[in-house]
């Protein structure tokens, strides 16, 4: 189904280069005066795909961050106004060391591992993203983790003044998502903390944000200022507006239709005009990782 | 002031709307070949064809009360913005076959049963199909002006499920598409309310 691309009729080498300058230009305007100053070296990891990643313009210029409007190009022109240093991290709940975190404290350098994972959109598109972070198991194994903990909670900053979409009620905010405990201490759950050699642009959840690969993008919360284990099932936010829309799972799951689309196919961004679509893989193609922490539950209705 | 302006709009020729129609399109084309649509020109390909198609069909709506209301006359025009109306919901649709949903013909059916906003987006498009094939002399004379007129009321219904087919597609309530759709429900309430042109639209006897 994914036929030619815009690419194809490029030669490869010219097509990279152009790749290469669109990028650096559009770093050039989110980061004036530090053009990719700030690299960051992280370690590869054998959890990583090999597919092509999508271009640092595509994925920081095409971003659902409600905090900073509902249109795509929103994100990446309004949240430059959000301050992400100092931040802090506020760990609850039942944890054996509760307290503020910094991100550094929760994502030292030294740590990062380079993580390349296909992203895929509830409203049926897809990119490869090569994100930065650590494992939210070490996260959770620093706080220690209570036995009673049976979910983890994350929110997200309310800052109206600096997050303009927030002085609309289009969500109940702060925007809340939640993780069954094995889940979050699942090796695939990242909280990132970069993209490319970068760090985390605002637009997609700076300073930290969590990324769970094989569930709809929704589920990874961006920008977390607040991390709360708990032995019920949180509430999330998008379950919360729309339940029969959004479940609190959120499985990539071809066979469990969006009530107003389908999510049989995806479309590939960047692509190109006559990209088509391609089928959409159970557990967004991390099913042999995955699969069994859903054994014995029914996906639609667990969706 | 009222004859002042329609003895303007008489002079203005119908081919001159026509061009102005194509502005937006000629506008698309440019962004396209420049790349101008942003990191999903699919979307904004289909998305920019769909709102230029219902801002033509509101300003069709708008011609009577405007007529009714202040006596200014678009009423030569109507029909060159209804078929402009009709250019850009023929290449919407298109966009969403071939560019959106890629030629996936099942999945295509399926959904257009399965949800709503399909189904209006469909129920609209179909009748304005109708309307424009017959929006010529021939079909007026054939039909007798009044079937003719009888089917091209059909654009009230027309309307609204194009409205609530972009209010169904979002994910959170928008200002946009609850704009347009209240513009189109007083249009629509406007033709109720107001049956005939107002007294001081009626120049005045010499």
């Amino acid at each position: 189904m994914m036929k030619l691309n815009w690419s194809d009729v490029t030669p490869h080498r010219i097509f990279l280069d152009r790749r290469k300058f669109m990028a650096a230009g559009a770093a050039a305007v989110a980061l004036p005066g530090l053009v990719r100053a700030q690299t960051i070296n992280a370690r590869p990891s054998p959890l990583s795909t090999d597919q092509t990643p999508n271009t640092f313009e595509e994925i920081t210029n095409y971003n659902n961050f409600y905090e900073f409007g509902t249109g795509k190009e929103d994100p990446a022109r309004n949240a430059g106004a959000l301050t992400t240093d100092p931040w802090s991290v506020e760990v609850a709940g039942l944890v054996d060391r509760p307290g503020s975190y910094g991100v550094e404290d929760l994502a030292p350098d030294n740590a990062l591992e380079e993580r390349i994972y296909r992203l895929r959109c509830v409203e049926a598109w897809s990119m490869v993203v090569p994100w930065i972070g650590v494992p939210l198991a070490s996260v959770l194994a620093k706080v220690g983790v209570q036995p009673s903990a049976k979910f983890v909670e994350f929110e997200t900053l309310v800052r109206p003044e600096e997050m303009i979409g927030q002085q609309r009620a289009i969500l109940d905010w702060p925007y809340r998502e939640g993780l069954r405990l094995d889940e979050a201490m699942h090796p695939l759950t990242i909280l990132a903390t970069g993209l490319y050699d970068q760090p985390m642009p605002n637009q997609n959840g700076a300073p930290i944000r969590l990324v769970v690969p094989w569930k709809y993008g929704f589920k990874s919360i961006k920008s977390i200022v607040r991390i709360n284990l708990l032995e019920r099932e949180p509430v999330n936010t998008w379950k919360q507006l729309q339940a029969s829309e959004y479940g609190f799972y959120a499985n990539v799951n071809p066979q469990v239709d969006h009530p107003r689309w389908s999510q049989a196919t995806e479309r590939v961004i960047g692509a190109g005009l006559f990209g088509g679509r391609k089928e959409t893989l159970m557990f967004n193609g991390y099913g042999d990782q995955v699969a069994s922490l859903y054994a014995g539950m029914d996906l639609s209705v667990n969706y | 002031m009222i004859r002042g302006i329609n003895n303007a709009l008489r002079r203005i020729p119908v081919w001159a709307v026509w061009l102005a129609g194509a502005v937006p399109f000629a506008v698309l084309l440019w962004d396209i070949f420049t790349g101008g649509l942003g990191v999903d020109p699919v979307q904004e390909v289909e998305h920019r064809l769909g709102q230029t198609a219902l801002y033509f069909l509101i300003g069709g709506l708008a011609v009577t009360p405007l007529l009714r209301l202040t006596g200014v006359s678009l009423m030569r025009f109507r029909r060159a913005i209804g078929v402009i109306c009709f250019a850009y919901a023929l290449p919407h649709v298109l966009a969403w076959v071939v560019l959106d949903m890629g030629l996936l013909w099942g999945q295509m059916a399926r959904d257009i049963l399965k949800r709503p906003y399909l189904l209006f987006g469909m129920g609209s498009f179909l009748i304005l199909i109708a309307l424009a094939v017959t929006s010529n002399n021939l079909s007026l004379r054939r039909m007798g002006g009044q079937a003719w007129r009888r089917l091209h009321k059909l654009v009230y219904v027309a309307a609204p499920l194009a409205a609530m087919h972009w209010l169904w597609a979002i994910k959170v309530n928008e200002i946009a598409p609850i704009f347009w759709a209240a513009v189109i429900a007083l249009l629509l309430a406007s033709r109720l309310v107001i049956r005939r042109p107002m007294s001081w639209t009626r120049p005045a006897r010499s």
